[in-house]
């Protein structure tokens, strides 16, 4: 039987999540063992080759494009699952929330102290991804399976999480790896 | 003695005595109710309803509810926990919580509480309200967007302190802490001892200078449960 193969992305993220997932450290040879990667940063693939068992989505919407990627892993993942507080809640990006768009953009790109931009406007071409009115958790997008808190969630969480679900068992979780810092 | 009484919780005789509440009852036999706005040196107040027990079968709060002989009490159900995750979830979604920079992670009562009932991510949709932060005094900072509105500050300053610095204004979704003073926090007589600070649940009200001062694993809630000081007590009072 061929193995189970997963996917991952990071939306409006740090790769913290990603960095997380690496931090299994040799249980990563296992997880090659259990399953194969498809569309994700760890191997560069940009588009499914196939149906996938588990999507691990990192970071929230914050631009079109995130959307788009989302929708996408929505599509083409049977399980998926918000990792970390940015997919959760919108994360350190979403302290822009409360904040009108307009001001964000004058201020990242016109009157911020160190702002050097002779041409006094704000980015506006058509090949960048058009930018929300705010950060939104991935679940206010598209309907998620699973979260997994943490900043960045714990290598043990990510683990356990994985093989139970790859297992088919029920996730019995010590306390001490859910947590929401 | 005439002034004790009987009654059981979750299956389990406790015994009482005449005056105290459900929850101070609970408390002392090791029975853990999960909780927000009490506090063990404040008068109960009964306002954030996380913990409501059903008293033969009618829903009342545990930190205002006298206990009475052979009353029937349960708490740690599935409805209820469920009920209480809820509201933990509507105060996450209403304010503006981020755990992973707030000072107050890791020793917070409303992050341990999601943790201790399970939350990993709110039913409701974030609000993102927007709140004021008040930095204006010297050694104490409020800032409104981890504010959940349990009154601690209000009622510590006024029975603990003998000071009336904090009171609510507003109503419904626009209530907020307000400060007695014409200007801001620095001119109110609040001072960094004041039990107000201390007992604040989250990050609302903090001491300035002294943030992430136990590291990461070592925090009051990162391996020990929010009640699970209160349990501990359980295995005491069986001895005893």
């Amino acid at each position: 039987m061929a193995k189970p193969k997963i996917a991952t992305a990071s939306l409006a993220g740090c790769f913290g999540c990603h960095m997380s997932l690496l931090d299994i450290d040799d249980r990563i040879l296992k997880l090659v063992e259990l399953v194969d990667f498809d569309k994700s940063p760890v191997d560069d693939i940009k588009k499914f080759t196939g149906r996938c068992a588990v999507g691990l989505i990192e970071g929230g919407c914050c631009n079109e494009e995130n959307v788009h990627n989302l929708q996408y892993f929505r599509e083409n993942c049977d399980i998926l699952i918000s990792v970390g507080e940015c997919a959760i809640m919108g994360g350190i990006p979403a302290m822009r929330n409360n904040i009108p768009l307009k001001e964000c953009l004058d201020e990242a790109y016109l009157n911020g102290p160190t702002v050097y931009n002779p041409s006094g406007k704000i980015p506006g071409d058509k090949e960048l991804p058009l930018i929300l009115d705010r950060v939104y958790p991935c679940h206010e997008v598209v309907k998620m399976d699973y979260h997994l808190p943490g900043c960045p969630p714990p290598a043990d969480l990510l683990w356990q999480a994985l093989v139970a679900l790859l297992e088919n068992k029920p996730m019995d979780l010590p306390y001490e790896v859910i947590k929401y810092d | 003695m005439s002034d004790k009484i009987k009654f059981t919780m979750d299956g389990v005789e406790i015994e009482a005595t005449q005056g105290q509440t459900i929850m101070q009852a609970a408390d002392e036999a090791g029975m853990y109710i999960p909780r927000l706005c009490a506090h063990k040196d404040l008068l109960p107040f009964g306002s954030c309803r996380v913990c409501t027990v059903m008293v033969n079968d009618r829903p009342q709060t545990a930190c205002t509810q006298p206990v009475s002989p052979g009353m029937s009490v349960e708490s740690e159900t599935e409805e209820l926990n469920d009920i209480r995750r809820s509201i933990v979830e509507m105060l996450f979604v209403e304010g503006n919580h981020y755990c992973p920079f707030c000072e107050k992670s890791g020793n917070c009562e409303l992050q341990a509480l999601g943790y201790r009932l399970g939350m990993l991510a709110p039913r409701y949709p974030y609000m993102f309200n927007k709140h004021d932060v008040d930095a204006s005094h010297p050694d104490i900072y409020i800032d409104h967007n981890r504010c959940i509105l349990c009154a601690r500050c209000v009622r510590s300053s006024k029975e603990l302190d003998g000071k009336n610095v904090f009171q609510f204004v507003g109503r419904g979704i626009h209530k907020r802490v307000a400060f007695n003073s014409d200007t801001d926090l620095s001119g109110t007589d609040v001072s960094v001892t004041d039990k107000a600070i201390e007992n604040c649940p989250v990050g609302a009200i903090l001491k300035k200078r002294s943030a992430y001062a136990v590291p990461i694993g070592k925090r009051k809630y990162d391996s020990q449960p929010l009640g699970s000081d209160i349990e501990s007590r359980k295995a005491a009072v069986k001895q005893g």
